[in-house]
């Protein structure tokens, strides 16, 4: 097996463009919620969403690659692009077999209803246009990216709702470690706008603390009352550490282990056992015990069932000897598709950055999350090791343990 | 409208349409190897000409042997005579 390091990294978040002022906001622990008044006016129970704001492309694109891509897809451009320049990496140095492309995302809905709606005003099939049936395809990212990028290896989409992203990168890192690909840009994307969660608003999971948007995701907090959309783009490049080494690439970190689980019990509530086996399972792949964990980047979202699965499974592990936890959603809002791989990107800027983000919002824990040890405010010291957690519908569960000494 | 006006109408909204440079579209420029369009592009030209000139394209055989821009200036051009003539 071939170890893994990351050496590249690059977002779109709701937190900034880059990841230069991605890494200040999450040290000072700036949130990105916003109100979207539109949602207002169409019936939600919160219009409350993380937004990508004064997006610009540094890498201009194509008018012929725009066509088919929905914006979401051009913000995972946009952090492609800000990676492979960490890397190092020129156009040439991954048009190859040897580099491959793994995106987490489960959804493009706005395209597909765009692509609905121009039917029904136009009656005729031909004059919906030609960019449609891309820009509405859950694999959107990947097909496009590999135009643009030209990359030759592994190409395809990991759907597993909001553990896609984990997922990704865990299986970027397998195919690395196998042996089966050299370097692999991998990430997640979610689509912001209020057609993708509109229903996911009528089921009632969204905080509806209006007036204090920047509170209102409060991930193991006693008085979390749901969690606030978001999305972006999140994107790092995986290599084989002795091809990273043998052309001098800056190695930011590793992927020291990556396992998965399934609750195989309910469709939205998550099981007492399923991260508790996926965690278990990333340590005893990584040859490590809980104590080797030096900070967990929790999954939790801020809602009352999902953050006390959270706790208690965390505590089934790691008992009373609990490393530092926060979640990034308290200042992102769930990132849902891209949420996994954004974890990522931000615990490696912690260690770059030598500072572990604080859980905003947290004020109380209730029974399951006083277990815990809650990151309140922002450590000044990186973390050595990392434990990224992942949960989505249905679920499917991803640990990523990443090494940073 | 003059065929005139009519050239430089397609030229403008096509431009605007596919970002091209309007030095580029002469008559003879090739839609493919000139102006780097493709057949996803050809599409959308069609809804485009239709919308720019409140037509509907039907005549699909003679829109796929178009070639170069001065082709879909010469179609555009007998389309509108065809409607005044019909009309």
């Amino acid at each position: 097996m071939h170890r893994v390091a990351i050496t590249g990294i690059g977002i779109v978040s709701c937190l900034g463009n880059d990841i230069r002022s991605v890494s200040t906001a999450l040290r000072e622990g700036k949130s990105g919620v916003v109100v979207d008044p539109r949602r207002i006016q169409l019936g939600f129970r919160s219009p409350l969403t993380g937004t990508i704001a004064n997006f610009d492309l540094t890498f201009p694109l194509h008018r012929k690659y725009r066509k088919t891509m929905p914006d979401f897809s051009v913000w995972a451009y946009g952090a492609v692009m800000e990676a492979l320049r960490m890397a190092g990496l020129h156009p040439g140095a991954i048009q190859n077999e040897e580099t491959g492309l793994i995106f987490g995302c489960d959804s493009s809905c706005r395209a597909a209803v765009q692509q609905v709606d121009l039917l029904k005003k136009h009656r005729e099939t031909k004059s919906i246009g030609s960019g449609w049936i891309f820009r509405s395809m859950t694999s959107n990212v990947t097909m496009n990216l590999n135009t643009i990028l030209k990359t030759r290896g592994a190409c395809w989409t990991v759907s597993a709702a909001c553990s896609s992203g984990g997922h990704a990168v865990g299986q970027a890192a397998d195919l690395i470690a196998s042996g089966r690909q050299d370097r692999v840009i991998c990430g997640g994307a979610q689509e912001i706008n209020w057609e993708t969660v509109c229903s996911f608003d009528g089921l009632g999971a969204f905080s509806t603390r209006i007036q204090d948007p920047g509170a209102a995701s409060r991930p193991f907090d006693r008085d979390r009352d749901g969690l606030v959309p978001g999305g972006g783009a999140a994107a790092l490049v995986l290599e084989r550490m002795d091809r990273a080494h043998g052309r001098n690439a800056p190695v930011l970190g590793e992927i020291l282990s990556y396992a998965f689980s399934s609750d195989g019990e309910f469709l939205y509530v998550p099981s007492r056992d399923g991260l508790k086996r996926a965690m278990q399972q990333a340590l005893k792949r990584a040859r490590m015990t809980p104590s080797d964990i030096g900070y967990i980047c929790a999954h939790a979202t801020s809602t009352q069932e999902g953050d006390a699965a959270e706790a208690e499974n965390i505590y089934a592990v790691f008992s009373d000897r609990c490393p530092p936890v926060s979640s990034t959603k308290s200042m992102t809002g769930h990132e849902l598709w891209m949420s996994g791989a954004s974890q990522v990107v931000y615990s490696t800027l912690m260690a770059r950055d030598n500072f572990i983000a604080a859980n905003m919002n947290f004020t109380a824990p209730d029974e399951h999350t006083k277990k815990l040890n809650i990151v309140t405010e922002t450590q000044h010291k990186g973390p050595e090791t990392v434990m990224c957690n992942s949960a989505g519908f249905g679920g499917t569960n991803s640990c990523l343990i990443l090494g940073f000494a | 409208m003059t065929d005139k006006e009519i050239i430089e109408k397609i030229n403008t909204a096509l431009a605007e349409e596919f970002e091209l440079d309007e030095a580029s579209m002469l008559p003879e420029a090739h839609l493919f190897d000139d102006l780097e369009l493709d057949s996803l592009d050809l599409v959308d030209m069609v809804i485009v000409l239709e919308q720019t000139f409140g037509f509907k394209i039907r005549e699909e055989e003679e829109i796929r042997s178009i070639r170069t821009l001065g082709d879909i200036h010469a179609f555009v051009i007998r389309k509108r005579h065809q409607r005044l003539q019909s009309s």
